[in-house]
């Protein structure tokens, strides 16, 4: 809402500078966004009178000018061809800040010599003054001005933009903003006057309204002028609308939209000759409808939305827009002017469905009261009247089946010190609500606040303490801590286990990511597999302003790969990302599934010291490796099952399992799948489900002393099948008696142990806790080993 | 033999002097006076000996010992010595990059969040978290935010393919403040309790607007609470996140859910409240959205409401990172060029 304070000022008395108008408006809820200043700068410029003009001894085309100043007369040389005794004009005194007409640059106003004669100021253009690019003549105000007063006085603004929140329907208004600066600065408003003189015969005799829907349609007022001559509007009001950024059309068109900022309430005039004899109703249009709209766009109508409309046809669409059929034309003589008052609701979803939203359904759908539309009428029949030259017939149409009754809200004393955290005395209570216009009565303990019709928005205690807290200001409130009990946490285990996730992949060396939740289905066809994707389809967003963000990931590894190429291109070695996050599973027609999943992705070259990339690119043990340091840092033992993972190479993927249940895939993308998400060179992914992770993840594991016997280390070479894992051998290593732990410290395949065959080499730890161990012990154990390795997997020794 | 000891001490002596290290020492000790050492064999060679040749070589021998022995520890001290003056006299360049291992970070949003719950959570509140495709209840309704309320015209919405009776009623939720409702629904004052989590607008990026936003709702509920404590918690969270010297402000702001509703706003920590480009040339900074729990809300939860008020509070931790670290543009968080991650 653009307000004029020149405009306000009609209504309420403003002794607060523009700015802190602006922040007492701001913190008692209306927010001024930004404050456009019309003649801020005219310091030093004056409104003056010109006296005598002569013509200059020493130039043809330059006069002086003799200017009253108020008690002061300065003579000035003028260059302007328009300069006239008697007229009123801008003085700028020396030291005034103007604009040089030539470089349109900001300058101060210094004394000359012009053509051997001292000049001591300047009358000014309205190029000089910054107000337009006008300079051909000087700027000749209005002869009212008063000679003297400072021409910011005289004619400077300042236009305040004002979020109005969806609550304060009443303040899309200069009246409804001029209440709040009144109670802001104890004024009192003065409210635009609606008598007129009714010079025609009874309305009644002539118009008719019907209200057929009274649930969409809770007052309609008419009124009847006769006579209007169609024209400008004068030029005070076009300003006024130019100043609240509307285009000032006709005197007729201009005298609605006046009194719509005025007062808040839409109005419309038709055309009264075009509507077809004098009967109006106001009804749900019929299946099938159709009407055109004054901007000339048609529209199909459903048997929800309201038209105004005559015996047969509907004219205008209710609250919304008028229609072509009975706009007020050239010729048109008279008017009827409506002011109704239509459902909030029912005038939202027409103007949203017929996308036709417009200055007065915007205010209709933040509720209006009824009690406005006569005050409206009467206000804009009086316009008319005076500036339209109209005759207003006797009498006005108000069919008014649900009368508005004054609501009284009881408020407790308790109940507002509750809400505040603050005990204002009585006295107190009640001026800031009278200063509203608010009635506060009181009956022992409670206040009796009667609402003012405007305020649609109170309707309850609480209403009531923000209307005194706003008013006492939120800062003068006091400032406590929260007492009492604290409440018991409310476990997150899969939260916690989440953020100790994202802890130890960083702690590991892996930087974290944040992608969006929304992908392609592009992106997710190259890491999902397509029974998968057609048996349960992801979510889509229906109204997505981009088709990049358009559907639900149901994994974040397409994520993770797209993280990966944006950064390839700018780093040497090794980038490994991570994302927590959530994947949304489809469950019909179900909230979704919102699974927690840990999404890994490196590729790139071992560094050396010096950070530098090396020969050796990263593969899919180190890969591993980040995913094992989140197991170990979780105290979960896990499985890696070779498996086939669809978007990764065969052979190269892997199965994570905890207790014999996957909970993470990892493996190389499939050059492929890199190649689709334009990653150059080999990437390795892993992917971790949280929501399976979490039965595996117990309490503190039991502590286990050390034992104060020492261990015996031997190593073993083994030769086995290439198609025999090192995991494998390690649980069987491990199962034997004594052993504590058995390290693989070497692989080898090559000629030395032959085709098909591989060696490794296994450091076994063995210790008791019970025992030094003995050297007879050891071996004994150690040769049963070998034995059941030979039995189960075929192993030999190597020599 | 005497000869013997003569030559064994000649030869002892001279690799003495040429061992320059601890390890040589030792074994020039292994080698002459160990178990098995040359001196060692010599002793045990004297057994064969008549008794007055045995006392006498004996002697010898022994004395040989001892002089071996200090001579060996003099050599040590002086081994010892010269590897000191090599310690003290060198020069490590201590500018060479260490041997560390690459080190990862948390997302800066990830550490903002979390420095934010942790100020809330020590003052009480419990974390939580809800979902982020939400119903349309939970999103609006229960929130007094029907759907004809002029209030969804500031909440751009995604709506997501699933329809009850032909209409769409699931959205990616455009706030956190569907948790109030779900938590309240499942438990009983007094509750505190802080939800962080995703949320998503169907709006334009720029500058200043990011469609996908990470929020925190707060919410207290209890008998007694008031605007004041409201202001009590979120500015001693103020204090905690812009420093101790902060100063915030309240001012009347307007949700559906709350009565009465406010909105609080930081002194700018970049020019002090003087005005410049960070804080729109205003020295305040918006930072969040507030509230009193609307009692309407806390009746249709099964609250008594004329006992029980709360208080509700929601911000937008992406905002609250860019004031930290004064980033200026909001899109940088989701590119995740690491060139910017590193920096955190
Ligand atoms: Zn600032």
């Amino acid at each position: 809402m653009r307000v004029s304070l020149r405009w306000l000022a009609e209504y309420v008395d403003i002794d607060l500078p523009p700015r802190e108008l602006a922040h007492r408006l701001t913190m008692a809820g209306l927010g001024v966004d930004s404050i456009e200043r019309m003649g801020g700068e005219w310091e030093g410029i004056c409104v003056g009178l010109v006296t005598k003009v002569e013509p200059h001894p020493n130039a043809d085309r330059l006069k002086l000018a003799t200017v009253d100043l108020g008690g002061e007369q300065m003579t000035v040389v003028c260059g302007a061809p328009n300069v006239a005794e008697g007229q009123k004009i801008a003085f700028g005194r020396v030291g005034a800040h103007i604009i040089n007409p030539n470089t349109r640059e900001a300058v101060e106003l210094t004394p000359a010599r012009i053509r051997g004669v001292e000049s001591a100021g300047m009358v000014l253009s309205e190029r000089e003054l910054g107000m337009s690019d006008e300079h051909v003549g000087i700027l000749v105000l209005d002869e009212d001005a008063p000679v003297g007063m400072p021409l910011q006085e005289y004619m400077g603004d300042s236009i305040f933009d004002i979020s109005v929140t969806p609550n304060r329907g009443d303040c899309l208004s200069m009246v409804g903003i001029a209440r709040e600066v009144a109670a802001l600065t104890g004024k009192k408003v003065r409210y635009p006057d609606g008598t007129y003189e009714e010079a025609g015969g009874r309305i009644a005799e002539r118009v008719s309204v019907e209200i057929a829907d009274d649930d969409l349609c809770s007052r309609y007022v008419a009124t009847l002028i006769d006579d209007v001559k169609l024209g400008d509007s004068p030029p005070w009001m076009q300003e006024r609308l130019i100043a609240a950024g509307q285009r000032p059309i006709n005197n007729i068109v201009d005298i609605t939209n006046y009194v719509m900022l005025e007062l808040g309430q839409p109005l419309h005039a038709f055309d009264f000759m075009l509507l077809g004899g004098g009967k109006i109703v106001v009804r749900r249009a019929r299946p099938g409808e159709k009407m055109t709209t004054l901007d000339g766009v048609d529209h199909e109508l459903e048997p929800d939305m309201l038209v105004i409309a005559n015996a047969s046809d509907a004219v205008a669409l209710a609250g919304v827009m008028g229609g072509a059929n009975s706009e007020v034309r050239e010729d048109t003589r008279t008017i009827l002017l409506e002011s109704a008052n239509f459902n909030s609701a029912s005038i939202r979803r027409t103007s949203t469905r017929l996308k036709a939203r417009s200055e007065a359904s915007s205010r209709f759908e933040k509720g209006l009261s009824p009690e406005l539309s006569i005050v409206a009428a009467r206000r804009a029949t009086k316009l008319l009247v005076e500036l339209a030259g109209g005759r207003a017939a006797t009498g006005v149409v108000d069919v008014y089946p649900r009368k508005a009754q004054p609501v009284v809200v009881q408020v407790p004393r308790r109940r507002l010190q509750t809400i505040l955290g603050l005990d204002l005395p009585t006295p107190k209570v009640r001026s800031v609500l009278e200063g509203l216009e608010f009635g506060c009565g009181w009956h022992e303990p409670d206040y009796l606040v009667t609402v003012p019709y405007w305020r649609m928005d109170v309707r309850i205690a609480d209403d009531v303490a923000e209307e005194v807290a706003r008013m006492v200001g939120y800062d003068e409130l006091p400032v406590t801590n929260l007492r009492g009990e604290i409440p018991s946490i409310i476990p997150q285990p899969l939260r916690d286990l989440r953020e100790r996730a994202r802890d130890l992949l960083a702690a590991a060396g892996m930087q974290e990511v944040i992608n969006y939740s929304l992908t392609t289905l592009e992106a997710l066809e190259q890491v999902v597999p397509p029974e998968l994707l057609s048996e349960q389809p992801p979510l889509r967003v229906v109204n997505s302003l981009s088709s990049q963000h358009e559907y639900l990931r149901t994994t974040l590894r397409a994520s993770v790969l797209q993280s990966l190429a944006a950064n390839l291109r700018y780093s040497e070695g090794e980038v490994a990302l991570f994302e927590a996050a959530r994947a949304y599973l489809p469950r019909g027609s179900d909230l979704p599934l919102e699974e927690e999943h840990v999404t890994g992705v490196i590729s790139g070259w071992h560094e050396d010291r010096w950070g530098h990339p090396m020969e050796e690119a990263v593969d899919l043990y180190d890969a591993k490796g980040y995913l094992e340091a989140l197991f170990a840092g979780m105290g979960v033992e896990a499985e890696f099952a070779q498996a086939d993972v669809f978007g990764m190479v065969p052979g190269r993927s892997a199965e994570v399992r905890v207790e014999g249940e996957t909970v993470a895939v990892i493996g190389q993308a499939h050059p492929r799948v890199a190649a689709a998400f334009d990653v150059d060179g080999d990437a390795y992914v892993f992917e971790m489900v949280l929501d399976r992770l979490l039965p595996f993840v117990r309490g503190p594991r039991r502590y286990e002393p050390v034992s104060r016997f020492p261990p015996v280390v031997q190593d073993i070479a083994l030769i086995v099948d290439e198609g025999v894992t090192a995991g494998h051998i390690k649980a069987i290593i491990e199962k034997a008696p004594l052993v504590r732990e058995a390290r693989l410290f070497d692989c080898y395949t090559g000629e030395q142990v032959g085709a098909g065959k591989k060696s490794l080499a296994f450091s076994i730890t063995y210790q008791s806790s019970g025992h030094s161990l003995t050297d007879e012990e050891v071996a004994r154990a150690q040769r049963g080993i070998v034995e059941r390795l030979k039995h189960e997997i075929d192993a030999t020794l190597r020599s | 033999m005497i000869d013997e000891l003569k030559r064994i001490e000649e030869q002892a002596r001279a690799e003495l002097v040429a061992a320059a290290d601890e390890a040589s020492l030792e074994a020039w000790r292994v080698t002459w006076l160990g178990r098995k050492g040359r001196l060692t064999s010599v002793l045990r060679g004297l057994t064969d000996l008549p008794i007055e040749k045995r006392r006498r070589m004996g002697a010898a021998a022994n004395s040989l010992k001892q002089a071996l022995d200090s001579a060996l520890a003099l050599r040590q001290e002086q081994v010892q010595k010269e590897r000191l003056a090599i310690i003290e006299t060198g020069r490590l360049d201590v500018t060479l990059p260490g041997r560390t291992k690459r080190i990862g970070r948390l997302h800066p949003v990830t550490q903002t969040l979390r420095d934010v719950l942790a100020a809330f959570v020590s003052m009480g509140f419990s974390i939580v978290e809800g979902p982020e495709v939400e119903s349309d209840y939970y999103n609006f309704e229960a929130l007094r935010i029907g759907k004809d309320h002029p209030a969804r015209d500031t909440m751009d919405t995604l709506y997501v393919d699933i329809t009850h009776d032909g209409e769409y009623d699931v959205v990616m939720r455009t706030h956190t403040s569907p948790n109030q409702v779900r938590v309240m629904e499942k438990t009983r004052p007094p509750i505190r309790v802080v939800v962080p989590g995703r949320c998503y607008r169907n709006e334009a990026t720029d500058p200043t607007h990011e469609w996908m936003q990470t929020q925190i709702e707060l919410l207290a509920v209890d008998e007694g609470i008031s605007l004041s404590d409201l202001k009590g918690t979120l500015y001693e969270f103020a204090k905690r996140i812009f420093g101790q010297e902060r100063k915030v402000r309240f001012r009347c702001d307007y949700f559906p859910f709350v009565e009465p509703g406010a909105e609080m706003a930081i002194d700018c920590m970049i020019c002090g409240g003087a005005g410049c480009r960070t804080c729109d040339g205003e020295g305040w900074i918006e930072v969040l959205g507030s509230g009193m729990v609307h009692p309407e809300i806390l009746s249709n939860m099964g609250y008594d409401a004329d006992r029980y008020t709360g208080f509700a509070a929601g911000l937008g931790i992406e905002r609250i990172c860019m004031l930290r670290y004064g980033i200026e543009d909001i899109r940088l968080f989701y590119a995740n060029d690491l060139r910017f991650l590193k920096q955190f």
